[in-house]
């Protein structure tokens, strides 16, 4: 005990760095870290009256207390409450949290980027209101891009990979200005669809960062996506309630927002999302559940018994489809909902576990929706000679034929999944393996179309 | 000795709610206690204690409050509750028909082991 009076000071202080990393901890409490102190004052205090010297007192107590991991794991369970702080920010201390809050700069950057790119053409005179034809082609290339260089970022690809991403946008940005559009042209409307589906693989390619060639690769970049988008749409969503308190408050001071709302906050805040939502997406993934194949757990049954109760009442009342206009475009959005359902319970799904009532549910969804597609297929084919080959109908036609394809051979395979005659990895392969075809399909439309058409 | 992490675990109740039915303690004394009953023999990782402790009282089982020691310091104090009292019964109960079914086996084992295999290992597991 004599010794102690000339070791304080340094004891103080390590004792000061031991709790002040306990403290990092996010499932232990100040007041836990109270009573711990306690403890390991109390057993240095022992130890040395055992003949230990501090420095020793304090190694052996630390040693006995436990390493720190595994005793705030046990903090954890006993106070699982505590956990719920953990998911938003990772505990670990030191190189994880750095690392995080690089990822999070970064995203923030690239977001004011996106949302300053969008604005660049204003100052050249172009008007999101007088120019939207221009910002309804070029608006895939102010937002993915970026995105597309944090995910080069983040996976750290190589200049080879790099070269061809660039080379694709640099084409998707040639082939989005030059054609001479009639005013009004429907191509014109087509590529401005097309153009962000065919670029969204140029985004998963990198977003895979070379596990693209591997199923495993693509389906995350699927998994990716849904989340991606049901994150946007909640951001939307704030985003709107924001907006609305804004016009709510500003007008009682009789200020309009309207032109801010349109030329400012809606624009940026749009492109700007995307990347935020793609770094949350990123940084959640592992901690919180995939939210999309949830969707699809409660819709699938819920679709499939829509359809099969409306092929039943077409039959019951022998009504035929009643082509318009739109018919198409309805069945065509169909088939991707149900692709979509199909899809997101395939990235869901154990491979190795055997066939149940849901999988059965979905071969009911799929099978009833390719029924009611071939109903309104035949009764457009009856008719088509009489409509014309419009470029809108080609693109429709094309589309349906292509998703008709996908769920058609998905249905088989599902069946003989059931029936125990081919494995679920089979399904997850062909899902995957189909993914480009859509792109270029969409690219078709997009450099094909327009010439083909007339520029009409 | 080394104690497999379950049968710590299982066991760290009716000990901790054993040693403050003796009296109102603070966790370096549990443990302290732990050793002194055991000779030694349980070794608790000594942060370990405090989820039990904490999770004991979430139960109703202890009650904890706040003193200051003779060193100046505020230190935390357990208390068994009545409550606790009836789970320690009830946890005694168990643990003693656990350990009336485990001696039969024992002596069951050594009984006819040692006449025709006297280096067989059930003797040396007894032993230990």
């Amino acid at each position: 005990m004599m010794l102690t009076a000339g070791h304080a000071v340094p004891l103080e202080e390590q004792i000061d760095q031991w709790r002040s990393y306990l403290r990092h901890r996010q499932a232990i409490h100040t007041v836990d870290v109270a009573e711990l102190e306690d403890h390991l004052r109390e057993q240095v205090a022992g130890l040395v009256d055992a003949g230990l010297a501090t420095d020793e007192a304090f190694l052996v107590a630390v040693k006995r207390m436990g390493d720190l991991d595994s005793l705030s794991r046990e903090f954890a369970i006993e106070h699982s409450d505590r956990l719920w702080k953990q998911l938003v920010t990772p505990s670990d201390a030191g190189e994880a949290r750095a690392r995080v809050r690089t990822d999070a700069i970064v995203a923030f950057c690239l977001a004011v980027v996106a949302a300053v790119l969008i604005k660049i053409p204003a100052i050249f005179g172009m008007q999101l209101d007088e120019d939207a034809e221009f910002y309804a082609h070029n608006v895939s290339l102010f937002v993915l891009p970026l995105l597309t260089g944090y995910f080069v970022w983040k996976r750290q690809l190589g200049a080879g990979t790099l070269r061809w991403l660039a080379v694709a946008f640099v084409a998707a940005g040639v082939f989005a200005n030059v054609y001479p559009f009639d005013p009004e042209a429907s191509t014109e409307v087509l590529t401005a669809l097309h153009l962000p589906i065919a670029l969204w693989l140029v985004v998963g390619v990198a977003y895979a960062g070379g596990r693209w060639g591997q199923v495993a690769g693509r389906m995350d970049f699927i998994r990716f996506s849904g989340e991606l988008f049901i994150y946007f749409v909640l951001i939307a969503l704030g985003g709107g309630v924001l907006t609305g308190f804004m016009a709510l408050t500003f007008e009682s001071i009789g200020t309009d927002i309207e032109p801010f709302f349109q030329s400012w906050l809606l624009p940026c805040g749009a492109v700007g999302a995307v990347v935020v939502a793609s770094w949350l997406v990123e940084g959640k993934q592992s901690v919180i559940e995939n939210m999309a194949p949830v969707l699809t757990r409660l819709f699938t049954p819920l679709f499939a018994a829509m359809l099969v109760t409306f092929l039943g009442t077409m039959l019951w009342t022998g009504r035929g489809i009643d082509i318009e206009r739109e018919v198409l475009i309805a069945f065509d959005l169909l088939l991707v909902l149900v692709l979509a359902l199909l899809l997101y319970s395939v990235s869901a799904r154990d491979p190795l576990s055997p066939p149940d009532i849901f999988d059965v549910m979905q071969v009911v969804l799929v099978v009833s929706a390719l029924l009611a597609n071939a109903v309104a297929l035949w009764a457009i084919a009856a008719r088509i000679t009489e409509f014309g080959f419009s470029p809108n109908r080609v693109a429709g036609l094309g589309v349906n034929v292509l998703l008709l394809v996908n769920l058609a051979w998905s249905a088989v395979l599902y069946i003989r999944f059931l029936r125990g005659r081919g494995s679920f990895t089979r399904l997850e392969r062909w899902q995957t393996d189909y993914l480009p075809v859509y792109a270029g399909w969409a690219a078709i439309v997009v450099i094909v179309f327009p010439p083909l058409f007339g520029y009409n | 000795m080394e104690i497999n992490k379950d049968l710590i675990a299982a066991s760290s109740t009716p000990i901790v709610l054993a040693i403050l039915a003796e009296g109102d303690n603070y966790g370096y004394a549990i443990l302290q206690r732990v050793r002194e009953v055991s000779s030694g023999q349980m070794e608790w990782t000594d942060g370990m204690l405090y989820p039990v402790l904490h999770r004991l009282e979430r139960l109703g089982h202890v009650e904890a409050r706040w003193e200051v020691a003779e060193s100046g310091r505020r230190r935390k104090y357990y208390r068994i509750t009545s409550q606790g009292q009836a789970q320690l019964a009830e946890e005694r109960r168990q643990w003693q028909a656990v350990d009336a079914t485990l001696r039969g086996i024992w002596q069951a084992l050594s009984l006819p082991v040692p006449a025709s295999h006297p280096a067989s290992a059930a003797p040396r597991m007894q032993e230990a």
